[in-house]
């Protein structure tokens, strides 16, 4: 614990909130000074989960906060999975900041100290290894979420805001109640100490299976997996575009926590399996309720709230089927399709620019609705960059393409990973149906968007072309130069998150990485 | 006393969740708080019931005669999290009424189109 590089682990978490406590002391019409933190500590962010994915070996790191030992002190664990979420947040937000500095972080204040927070939190879910500081990180990044969506202010965010935060709240009660129980069954919170506890005692009490349920109904709730997620779509498609972009990893949060324990507690033991066949069942149901969604959508953030929920739903239903290879194949199109989806809301919110149908129906509120961007003019994006058409309307391509999962980008190449995974070994009635729903959602996905596209690009329009400035390229740029270095090094990926898979089975494994050797 | 406790969690959670499910957003924000006190409650009742325990071990005394400070210690965090989130729950009820001139969680009084909302319907009840 002397070397610098050691405490390379707690930097994704110190560091936003270090530069969001400087923002609060920053007035708020030095927004230049604000942006120009907010974007050395985003960037900082990314090199560290890089750092950190490229040196990450099979054995998971730990950081003891304050040389505590575990189980007693607190610990930061960091494995493959953790890396890679760390590494999807970092470009991701990086992107969305980007976007968002070209003009929407003048839409409101505060936006940067928010957006900081919301990393913060995010980050520490990714890296905490015990339950109540998972709760003390989600309720971080919660909060910021909820200024985030309300960013802008305007009727449909604030309504909107009202039963996001509802849900959320009762949410969090479900994760307290389920925390308070498995702490009164198992008496540890540490997530590796718990485990070590359910393979000694061969398995778990009734109790504890029903607080590992009650826990996982939270995190279901957060990954908004049916019947749980009617409020995902209205919420992200009324979100300021650069804030529904980085909400997009918000979702994932609860994926990695359920995919996280349940490899971990119910890998193997007396509990094996536990709750496999309701996350399946659920992961289905989100999967066809998204694409439904997304057939009925009109507008593209609308589509892309919904394309959030079908890359969740594919995870949990391939973590249902306990097919390693699907797994494997879902986590590599998570990472695909969040990115393909953050860019959809990015590109939804250039197309809609200037023919805003909500803004229509606010006329009627004339006297209370403010342009957010009332006292700037137009030309504050910047010198716009020409043949913008043809710009917007590739990426929304290639947006489609990954999200849809059609050759030759890397979405297809996670599509194919887990049916080739689910067609390896014998082939239960399950697998099939997983098949048919990924395939029939496929095309599900593809026909609003196109629909969409043509109704966006082809169809003309009295008002003018879509407009593009600098930075909302580069954003743009971004978040689509990271699908295609994922597809182009789609077998690199592939082959880590098999690893990944590996190591999150290997319950021993992480269970001596943090206790030690040693009994505690 | 654990029938004491389980009936007052019992009667907090029920009222909390009778008000979560009533139509209008200052119902659901007491419903909220109600719910928060009942599950801090349930928290504390995982650390077993004790009285005239302290949840402090001293170096001699036997660690059945203590309380289990753990849950004590999550209930603290667990208020004031509960506590900020209701109050900024709170703010955001008073803005939805502002804006859409209605406390209903829906942001419309039922049988009323969305949009439709007349500037004199904006005004609070007088």
């Amino acid at each position: 614990m002397s070397a610098w590089s050691d405490h390379l682990l707690v930097l994704p978490i110190v560091l936003p909130i270090a530069a969001s406590g400087i923002m609060l002391l920053l007035d708020e019409r030095r927004s230049g000074l604000k942006a120009a933190i907010s974007l050395a500590t985003a960037t900082a962010l990314l090199v560290t989960a890089l750092a950190l994915a490229w040196r990450m070996t099979d054995t998971p790191e730990v950081y003891r906060l304050g040389n505590w030992a575990a189980p007693y002190g607190i610990v930061l664990v960091a494995d493959r999975l953790s890396a890679m979420m760390l590494m999807l947040t970092g470009v991701l937000g990086l992107a969305a900041l980007v976007f968002a500095v070209a003009r929407w972080d003048r839409a409101g204040p505060r936006f940067h100290a928010l957006f900081l927070l919301l990393l913060m939190g995010v980050n520490g879910a990714f890296l905490t290894g015990d339950l109540f500081n998972l709760f003390v990180f989600f309720e971080v990044m919660l909060a910021a979420s909820y200024g985030l969506v309300l960013h802008g202010s305007g009727e449909a965010r604030i309504r909107a805001g009202l039963a996001y935060i509802a849900v959320n709240l009762i949410a969090s009660l479900f994760f307290l109640v389920g925390v308070s129980l498995v702490y009164g069954t198992m008496g540890t919170l540490n997530m590796a100490d718990l485990a070590r506890r359910l393979s000694e005692t061969g398995g778990g009490a009734g109790l504890f299976e029903a607080g590992c349920a009650v826990l996982g109904i939270a995190f279901l709730i957060k990954c908004s997996a049916w019947p749980l997620g009617f409020w995902l779509p209205p919420t992200y498609a009324a979100a300021s575009p650069p804030a529904a972009a980085v909400l997009a990893i918000l979702s994932k949060v609860g994926v990695y926590v359920v995919v996280r324990l349940s490899l971990l507690l119910f890998g193997a033991g007396a509990s094996e399996g536990f709750g496999q066949g309701w996350l399946f069942a659920a992961g289905l149901a989100t999967i066809a309720y998204g694409t439904l969604g997304i057939l009925g959508a009109r507008d593209l953030m609308r589509a892309a709230a919904y394309a959030v929920m079908i890359s969740s739903g594919t995870v949990l239903a391939a973590l249902g089927t306990g097919n390693r290879a699907a797994l494997s194949g879902a986590l590599f199109y998570l990472v695909g399709s969040t990115l393909a989806a953050g860019a959809l809301f990015l590109l939804g919110e250039i197309l809609q620019r200037g023919r805003d149908p909500a803004a229509a129906s606010l006329a009627v509120f004339a006297d209370e609705y403010r342009d957010p961007f009332d006292d700037e003019g137009a030309t504050e994006t910047g010198r716009a960059i020409p043949a913008a058409v043809a710009i917007v309307g590739g990426a929304f391509l290639f947006c489609a393409l990954m999200l849809a999962g059609l050759p030759p980008l890397a979405g297809f190449v996670g599509k194919l990973a887990m049916f080739s995974g689910l067609a390896a070994g014998a082939m239960p009635p399950a697998a099939w149906a997983f098949i048919l729903v990924l395939t029939l959602s496929s095309l599900g996905t593809l026909m609003p968007l196109v629909r969409l596209g043509t109704l966006g690009f082809w169809v003309p329009h009295d008002d003018s072309d879509p407009v593009i400035g600098p930075l909302e390229f580069a954003a743009l740029a971004g978040l689509l130069g990271a699908c295609l270095v994922l597809t182009l090094w789609g077998g690199a990926g592939l082959a880590y998150t098999d690893r990944t898979v590996a190591g999150l089975s290997n319950a021993a494994g992480y269970i001596g990485a943090v206790l030690g050797s040693g009994t505690p | 006393m654990e029938i004491v406790l389980s009936l007052g969690i019992g009667v907090f959670a029920a009222s909390g969740v009778w008000l979560l499910l009533r139509p209008r957003t200052f119902q659901v924000a007491l419903g909220l708080s109600l719910l928060a006190y009942a599950v801090n409650l349930f928290i504390f009742a995982m650390g077993r019931l004790k009285v005239g325990a302290p949840p402090v071990l001293e170096s001699g005394t036997d660690a059945a005669g203590i309380a289990d400070p753990v849950p004590q210690a999550l209930v603290l965090t667990a208020l004031v999290i509960s506590f900020a989130l209701t109050a900024l729950f709170l703010v955001v009820l008073l803005a939805a009424r502002g804006v859409t001139g209605s406390d209903h969680v829906d942001g419309q009084e039922p049988g009323q189109e969305t949009g439709q909302g007349k500037p004199s319907q904006r005004e609070p009840g007088r």
